[in-house]
């Protein structure tokens, strides 16, 4: 009779090597593209609001409660501190992203790491979107001084 | 470049005519067994031998082997730089054994020899090569065609054959994959050796799978992780522009998504 069955002392000659289940999509290849594009932008909108904060006027000593509640009473500002904040925070976010995924080595980390980073990520999206769109440049009550000229309509 | 002594007159006295010079070369190897007293732990070490200008690292290798300690344990076919099967870490950067000369890796101090990174070490410098082989079969290596089989060749202009030229030489020795940091971190990229092959097929106009290929690329450890350090140009000892040619599959990739 021939004897079939052979101990299983040895491992399988030809186990296979376990290669993770394919993630394919364009999700990367968006990200990628997006990078380059959001750079791109942001080069404009970092040194344009740059030289306005500090070098357009009195420069860097006009900046206080008035100068930047005077900007965002504009729409035109709120627009680009607006494009600012999220294209900065996404494309940071982005990058950090990035670098977890090549350096944490085992996935319970990236997942604790990436958990943190979108959680910080959102909260400061939230936080910068809600000032920009609920600022009110003339709080009641505040002194005359620290308010900028459009408190003041005569 | 041929092999000059510089100092003839220094050298042991009345050298014959004709004569090689030689020079001891110590190689510090970096040794795996876990059937020996060492266990899992890999160690240093160190052999001294007698070489000739003209001897390459994978000489001195023979030479241990053969002489010294015969359970060195490295992988060589052709010894020639065509089969690809000795690439290893020689003072820690990816080459060929074989197409490492002595006297181009300073043997005035020990040179290191390792197993290439990122893939298991089986003994010594023996490393196993299936995860790399299996990102290779992804991207199916093959002629892909539609339509009747023709009953000559498949003609081609030497333009056409220009395009993908560069990929053809590859040997598949794993330099670059195992020089890849990113290939480093937990070995899911598929590393520039896969895309190099895919590239191959991708931009042959022969060939008809170019949309399969860059869909199994687009993946999430895809070509989008490479981050262009350059190691990979750098390892390959066919001299190929790995990067580029990544490069050229992701511009592929991004015309075909816009």
């Amino acid at each position: 009779m021939a004897q079939t069955q052979t101990p299983s002392a040895i491992a399988a000659p030809r186990s296979p090597y376990a290669r993770r289940k394919t993630t394919r999509g364009n999700f990367e290849l968006y990200s990628w593209v997006f990078m380059r594009a959001s750079g791109v932008v942001l080069l404009v909108l970092v040194f344009g609001h740059l030289f306005v904060n500090l070098m357009v006027g009195e420069g860097v000593h006009a900046i206080d409660f008035a100068f930047v509640g005077g900007k965002w009473s504009s729409p035109f500002w709120q627009v680009w501190d607006l494009l600012m904040l999220w294209l900065a925070m996404i494309h940071g976010t982005n990058g950090v992203r990035t670098i977890v995924n090549d350096y944490a080595q085992r996935d319970s980390t990236r997942g604790v790491l990436k958990v943190l980073l979108y959680l910080a990520s959102t909260i400061v999206v939230i936080l910068g979107t809600l000032v920009i769109f609920t600022f009110t440049p003339c709080p009641p009550g505040a002194p005359a001084e620290l308010l900028p000229s459009i408190c003041f309509p005569n | 470049m041929t092999a000059v002594l510089e100092n003839p007159a220094t050298e042991s006295p009345k050298p014959e005519v004709g004569a090689i010079p030689s020079f001891d070369v110590t190689l510090r190897i970096r040794r795996y067994n876990p059937e020996s007293e060492h266990g899992e732990e890999s160690i240093w070490d160190e052999f001294t031998v007698t070489a000739h200008g003209t001897d390459r690292v994978l000489d001195a290798l023979h030479k241990i082997k053969w002489e010294q300690d015969g359970s060195l344990t490295f992988r060589r076919s052709c010894a020639h730089g065509v089969c690809g099967s000795d690439a290893m870490r020689i003072n820690g950067r990816n080459r060929l054994a074989c197409k490492t000369l002595l006297k181009d890796v300073n043997p005035d101090k020990p040179i290191t020899v390792e197993p290439i990174k990122g893939l298991p070490v089986v003994k010594d410098l023996v490393v196993d090569m299936e995860p790399f082989f299996a990102s290779y079969r992804e991207i199916m290596p093959f002629l892909i065609t539609s339509g009747n089989e023709p009953t000559r060749e498949r003609l081609q202009s030497a333009e056409d054959r220009e395009r993908f030229d560069d990929t053809t030489k590859c040997i598949l020795c794993a330099a670059c994959t195992s020089s890849c940091p990113v290939f480093w971190t937990d070995g899911q990229y598929f590393g520039p050796a896969a895309i190099v092959n895919a590239h191959r097929f991708i931009f042959d106009s022969r060939d008809e799978g170019a949309t399969q290929r860059l869909e199994i690329l687009n993946d999430k450890e895809g070509v989008w992780r490479c981050r262009t350090t350059f190691n990979c140009t750098e390892a390959c000892p066919r001299g190929i522009e790995v990067t580029k040619a990544i490069q050229e599959v992701k511009r592929a990739m991004i015309t075909r998504a816009f």
